[in-house]
């Protein structure tokens, strides 16, 4: 059969055996089982009340269960065990193997770098556009314009971006748009500002802002109100303390790395197979696609903030500057917390872009594409399955943290 | 007074060029890649796509002589251009590879066996020989010409119904909607009824069920892919259209599930409270009032779950067959990258194709996109 007519057959049979099975089955439960009728009508109409939700709920819970929890525990199960030995229980042998590839340590490097780029990068660039088209006439329009790449699937966008990183050999004529512009860079003062200055700023930058949430978490440590020293608190602020250390040692080294560097001005760049730097240019493909997410949530809670708070912020006098970083963002800071959260999900699961732009080659791996490579190229199901775990391991904060608030919010 | 309001209008010039240039980055590349699937590969390969609307002098692929044969003076001719639709300027041309400016335009040059060729600086050609050229080789002509912009729909044609593609994207649009149409149909009706549980009937355990729903919205799915394919294969669907169906509806009912009920929890309690008074059955009360009412939430997860299955690669790669009948955009658009990542017209003809339906439906409905968005994760 013609698989259009197939998918046909099959919006029709899905609908109508799904209309055929609700409305069916509260028939059955109310005329055959519980009837509303006889000496026990009253008992009979309780009972198929406490029924009627699993009806509803069945198919749902059928479908949850088989195609998102099962697999959880088989792949916990296929990653402890050896598909060469006939699926014999191995312990750990496969997750030893992982740790032992010096594939898995670059794809664990890169997923990290992944992880505090991309979000940061996304939510700046998402609060940046949604504050700036916020009272501007045309605002609409450019949100819409930098919402779509949303729309563009991850290889569309790939191959988008391809063509901006693509190199022609020295002499040719560059079709790609950023070594044509690299080209016109020749060492000279506007390079200088470009190239050293820009960068350095906004490094810093990074650091300055990162370093002032490692302060606002580390600083109940140090002595604030008792109220603050919540004893549970104690570990997650040491370790977004020592993250933020970490970061700021690393924005720092990169700062000397660009004042030291002297880039090799004039000739083209083949930039996705350059080490360290071709990371960047993948995770710029995901951050253009996702800025338009954050900017969405972003633009619709910076509408929802009292519009008192900013009049009165005028009033005493401060600056547009000071209205956003100290009235508006920590008003937001809720939203921008999930947008982040969000992203980061995301950002784990990144596939699709490594895949189709450099496919792991040139220090470049991550995570699910190592996975992806270990599971259908390798054909090596136990480290296939310790790697999906891990990339579970690195979203089970998330989860826990959502469905706390979640469970917080049911109360 | 007036310094403030100086200083304010800087500031707002300020705020529309950042916004413009922001526009601009983000616009850019997808322009870039409009503009280059309706250029010939040559124009792609000579010149960045910022240069489509000026003149471009650049060196034409090798064009064969070719024509009818005349008999004039008892010389036989072959006379044509170079240019049949287009009007660009020769400036030079060389009849080999290894002197491709050896001549100007007008000049005439001379071949072995007596032969003689012209070339006119509008493309014109003249072929002059003693004796007859059929079945022979003509020569080829290496010209370098200034050319106005010129664009083409000559790539999606291929791109669409040749087959020289190697994998018709053609065909592989067609096994997109296959499997994104179902995948985006089926998953709305389950989500809703459960929803309709979740947000209006009490019941012990449902705070616990809708905790289990948002945990597993984030739960990966690379974790379901071998486990799943297994017991594809063990109830005998194996790789195909049902599969990924089936998959794609699993992936997909959290967020459908999650979305429905944060909105029909917001329905007025009233109009139920009402409907039960009146003596309606819950199936009454879902099927004549929740779901009328729902229908912005209806929209919104139908526009998220068509796009991200449309967009999909991970899924169709694990679950679909490689063949021609079941290759999805993406994993065409991957094929290509791999196998003619030079020919930039293919591939960026291809990727139009391939956005082209997403673009659409992001256009014409981005409210509820918006709207769906918002619901979903501003908690």
């Amino acid at each position: 059969m013609h698989p259009a007519l197939q998918a046909l057959l099959i919006i029709v049979l899905g609908v109508g055996g799904c209309v055929g099975y609700f409305w069916a089955s509260n028939l059955v439960l109310d005329k055959v089982i519980f009837p509303a009728r006889g000496d026990r009508a009253a008992r009979n109409i309780a009972r198929a009340g406490a029924v009627r939700p699993w009806l509803f709920l069945m198919p749902a819970l059928v479908a949850l269960a088989l195609y998102l929890a099962y697999p959880v525990f088989a792949t916990l199960w296929l990653s402890v065990t050896d598909q060469k030995q006939g699926g014999a229980f191995v312990g750990l042998d496969n997750y030893s193997q992982m740790l032992g590839e010096a594939k898995f340590w670059e794809s664990m490097r890169n997923n990290l770098m992944w992880l505090v780029v991309v979000p940061a990068a996304a939510t700046a660039f998402g609060l940046l556009v949604a504050q700036l088209t916020d009272r501007i006439w045309w605002g609409n329009i450019a949100k819409s314009l930098i919402f779509m790449p949303m729309a563009i699937s991850f290889v569309g966008a790939s191959v988008i971006w391809k063509l901006i990183y693509d190199t022609r050999p020295e002499g040719q004529a560059q079709i790609g748009i950023l070594n044509a512009l690299w080209l016109n860079f020749d060492g000279g003062i506007g390079s200088l500002l470009m190239l050293k200055l820009l960068p350095v700023l906004a490094l810093a930058g990074f650091a300055a802002l990162v370093a002032w949430v490692g302060w606002l978490f580390a600083r109940p440590l140090a002595g604030g109100a008792p109220a603050e020293r919540a004893a549970a608190l104690v570990p997650l602020r040491l370790f977004v303390a020592a993250a933020a250390l970490w970061l700021v040692w690393k924005s720092l080294a990169g700062i000397a790395g660009i004042v030291m560097a002297s880039p090799p001005y004039g000739a083209p760049q083949t930039w996705l197979t350059l080490p360290y730097w071709n990371n960047f240019f993948l995770m710029a493909v995901l951050v253009w696609i996702q800025a338009g997410f954050a900017m969405v949530i972003l633009s619709a809670a910076l509408r929802a903030i009292p519009e008192e708070t900013i009049e009165a912020a005028i009033l005493d006098g401060a600056n547009p500057f000071q209205i956003f970083f100290r009235i508006k963002v920590p008003q937001i800071m809720g939203t921008i917390v999930v947008v982040w959260t969000t992203i980061t999900i995301v950002v784990l699961k990144v596939f699709d872009i490594v895949l189709a732009m450099t496919n792991g080659q040139w220090e470049t791996q991550v995570l699910a594409n190592y996975m992806f490579d270990k599971l259908f190229r390798a054909g090596d199901w136990g480290v296939g399955s310790a790697a999906a775990m891990a990339i579970m391991l690195l979203v089970t904060p998330i989860l826990v943290w959502n469905v706390w608030n979640a469970r917080k919010e049911m109360r | 007074m007036e310094n403030i309001a100086g200083r304010k209008s800087a500031l707002n010039w300020a705020v529309h060029l950042s916004v413009l240039a922001l526009v601009a980055l983000w616009v850019l590349p997808t322009f870039g890649l409009l503009v280059s699937s309706f250029r010939t590969g040559d124009q792609i390969a000579a010149s960045g796509w910022w240069r489509a609307l000026t003149t471009q002098e650049q060196q034409l692929s090798p064009i064969r002589v070719e024509g009818e044969e005349v008999e004039r003076n008892g010389a036989y001719e072959i006379a044509g251009t170079l240019f049949p639709r287009a009007r660009s300027t020769v400036s030079v041309w060389g009849t080999s590879s290894r002197a491709i400016d050896a001549y100007k335009a007008g000049e005439t040059a001379d071949l072995d066996d007596g032969e003689t060729l012209t070339l006119e600086a509008d493309g014109s050609y003249l072929l002059r020989s003693p004796v007859s050229l059929k079945d022979t080789r003509l020569p080829r002509i290496f010209a370098t010409a200034s050319q106005p912009p010129e664009f083409t729909l000559a790539n999606y044609r291929t791109v669409l119904f040749g087959k020289s593609t190697g994998t018709s994207i053609g065909q592989a649009f067609l096994n997109t909607a296959t499997v994104a149409i179902p995948a985006t149909v089926i998953p709305i009706l389950v989500a809703a009824f459960a929803a309709y549980a979740l947000a209006w009937m009490s019941f012990p355990g449902r705070a616990l069920l809708v905790a289990a729903i948002v945990g597993l919205l984030v739960v990966p799915l690379q974790l379901a892919l071998i486990p799943l394919l297994q017991f594809h294969n063990w109830i005998g669907i194996g790789k195909g259209y049902l599969g990924i169906w089936l998959a794609h509806t699993g992936f997909g009912l959290p967020l459908a599930i999650y979305l429905l009920r944060n909105y029909m929890v917001g329905l007025p309690r009233d109009i139920i409270e009402n409907a039960r008074v009146d003596g309606a059955s819950e199936f009454e009360i879902f099927v004549k009032i929740i779901l009328p009412l729902s229908f912005p939430a209806l929209a919104s997860f139908a526009i998220f779950q068509f796009l991200w299955t449309w967009n999909d690669l991970l899924v169709a790669l694990v679950f679909l067959g490689t063949g021609n009948d079941q290759l999805v955009l993406t994993g065409a658009l991957v094929n290509l990258l791999g196998s003619r990542g030079g020919e930039w017209e293919i591939l960026a003809t291809s990727a139009f194709v391939s956005i082209a339906v997403p673009l659409a439906v992001f256009f014409a409905m981005q409210k509820y996109l918006v709207r769906g968005l918002l619901a979903g994760s501003v908690k």
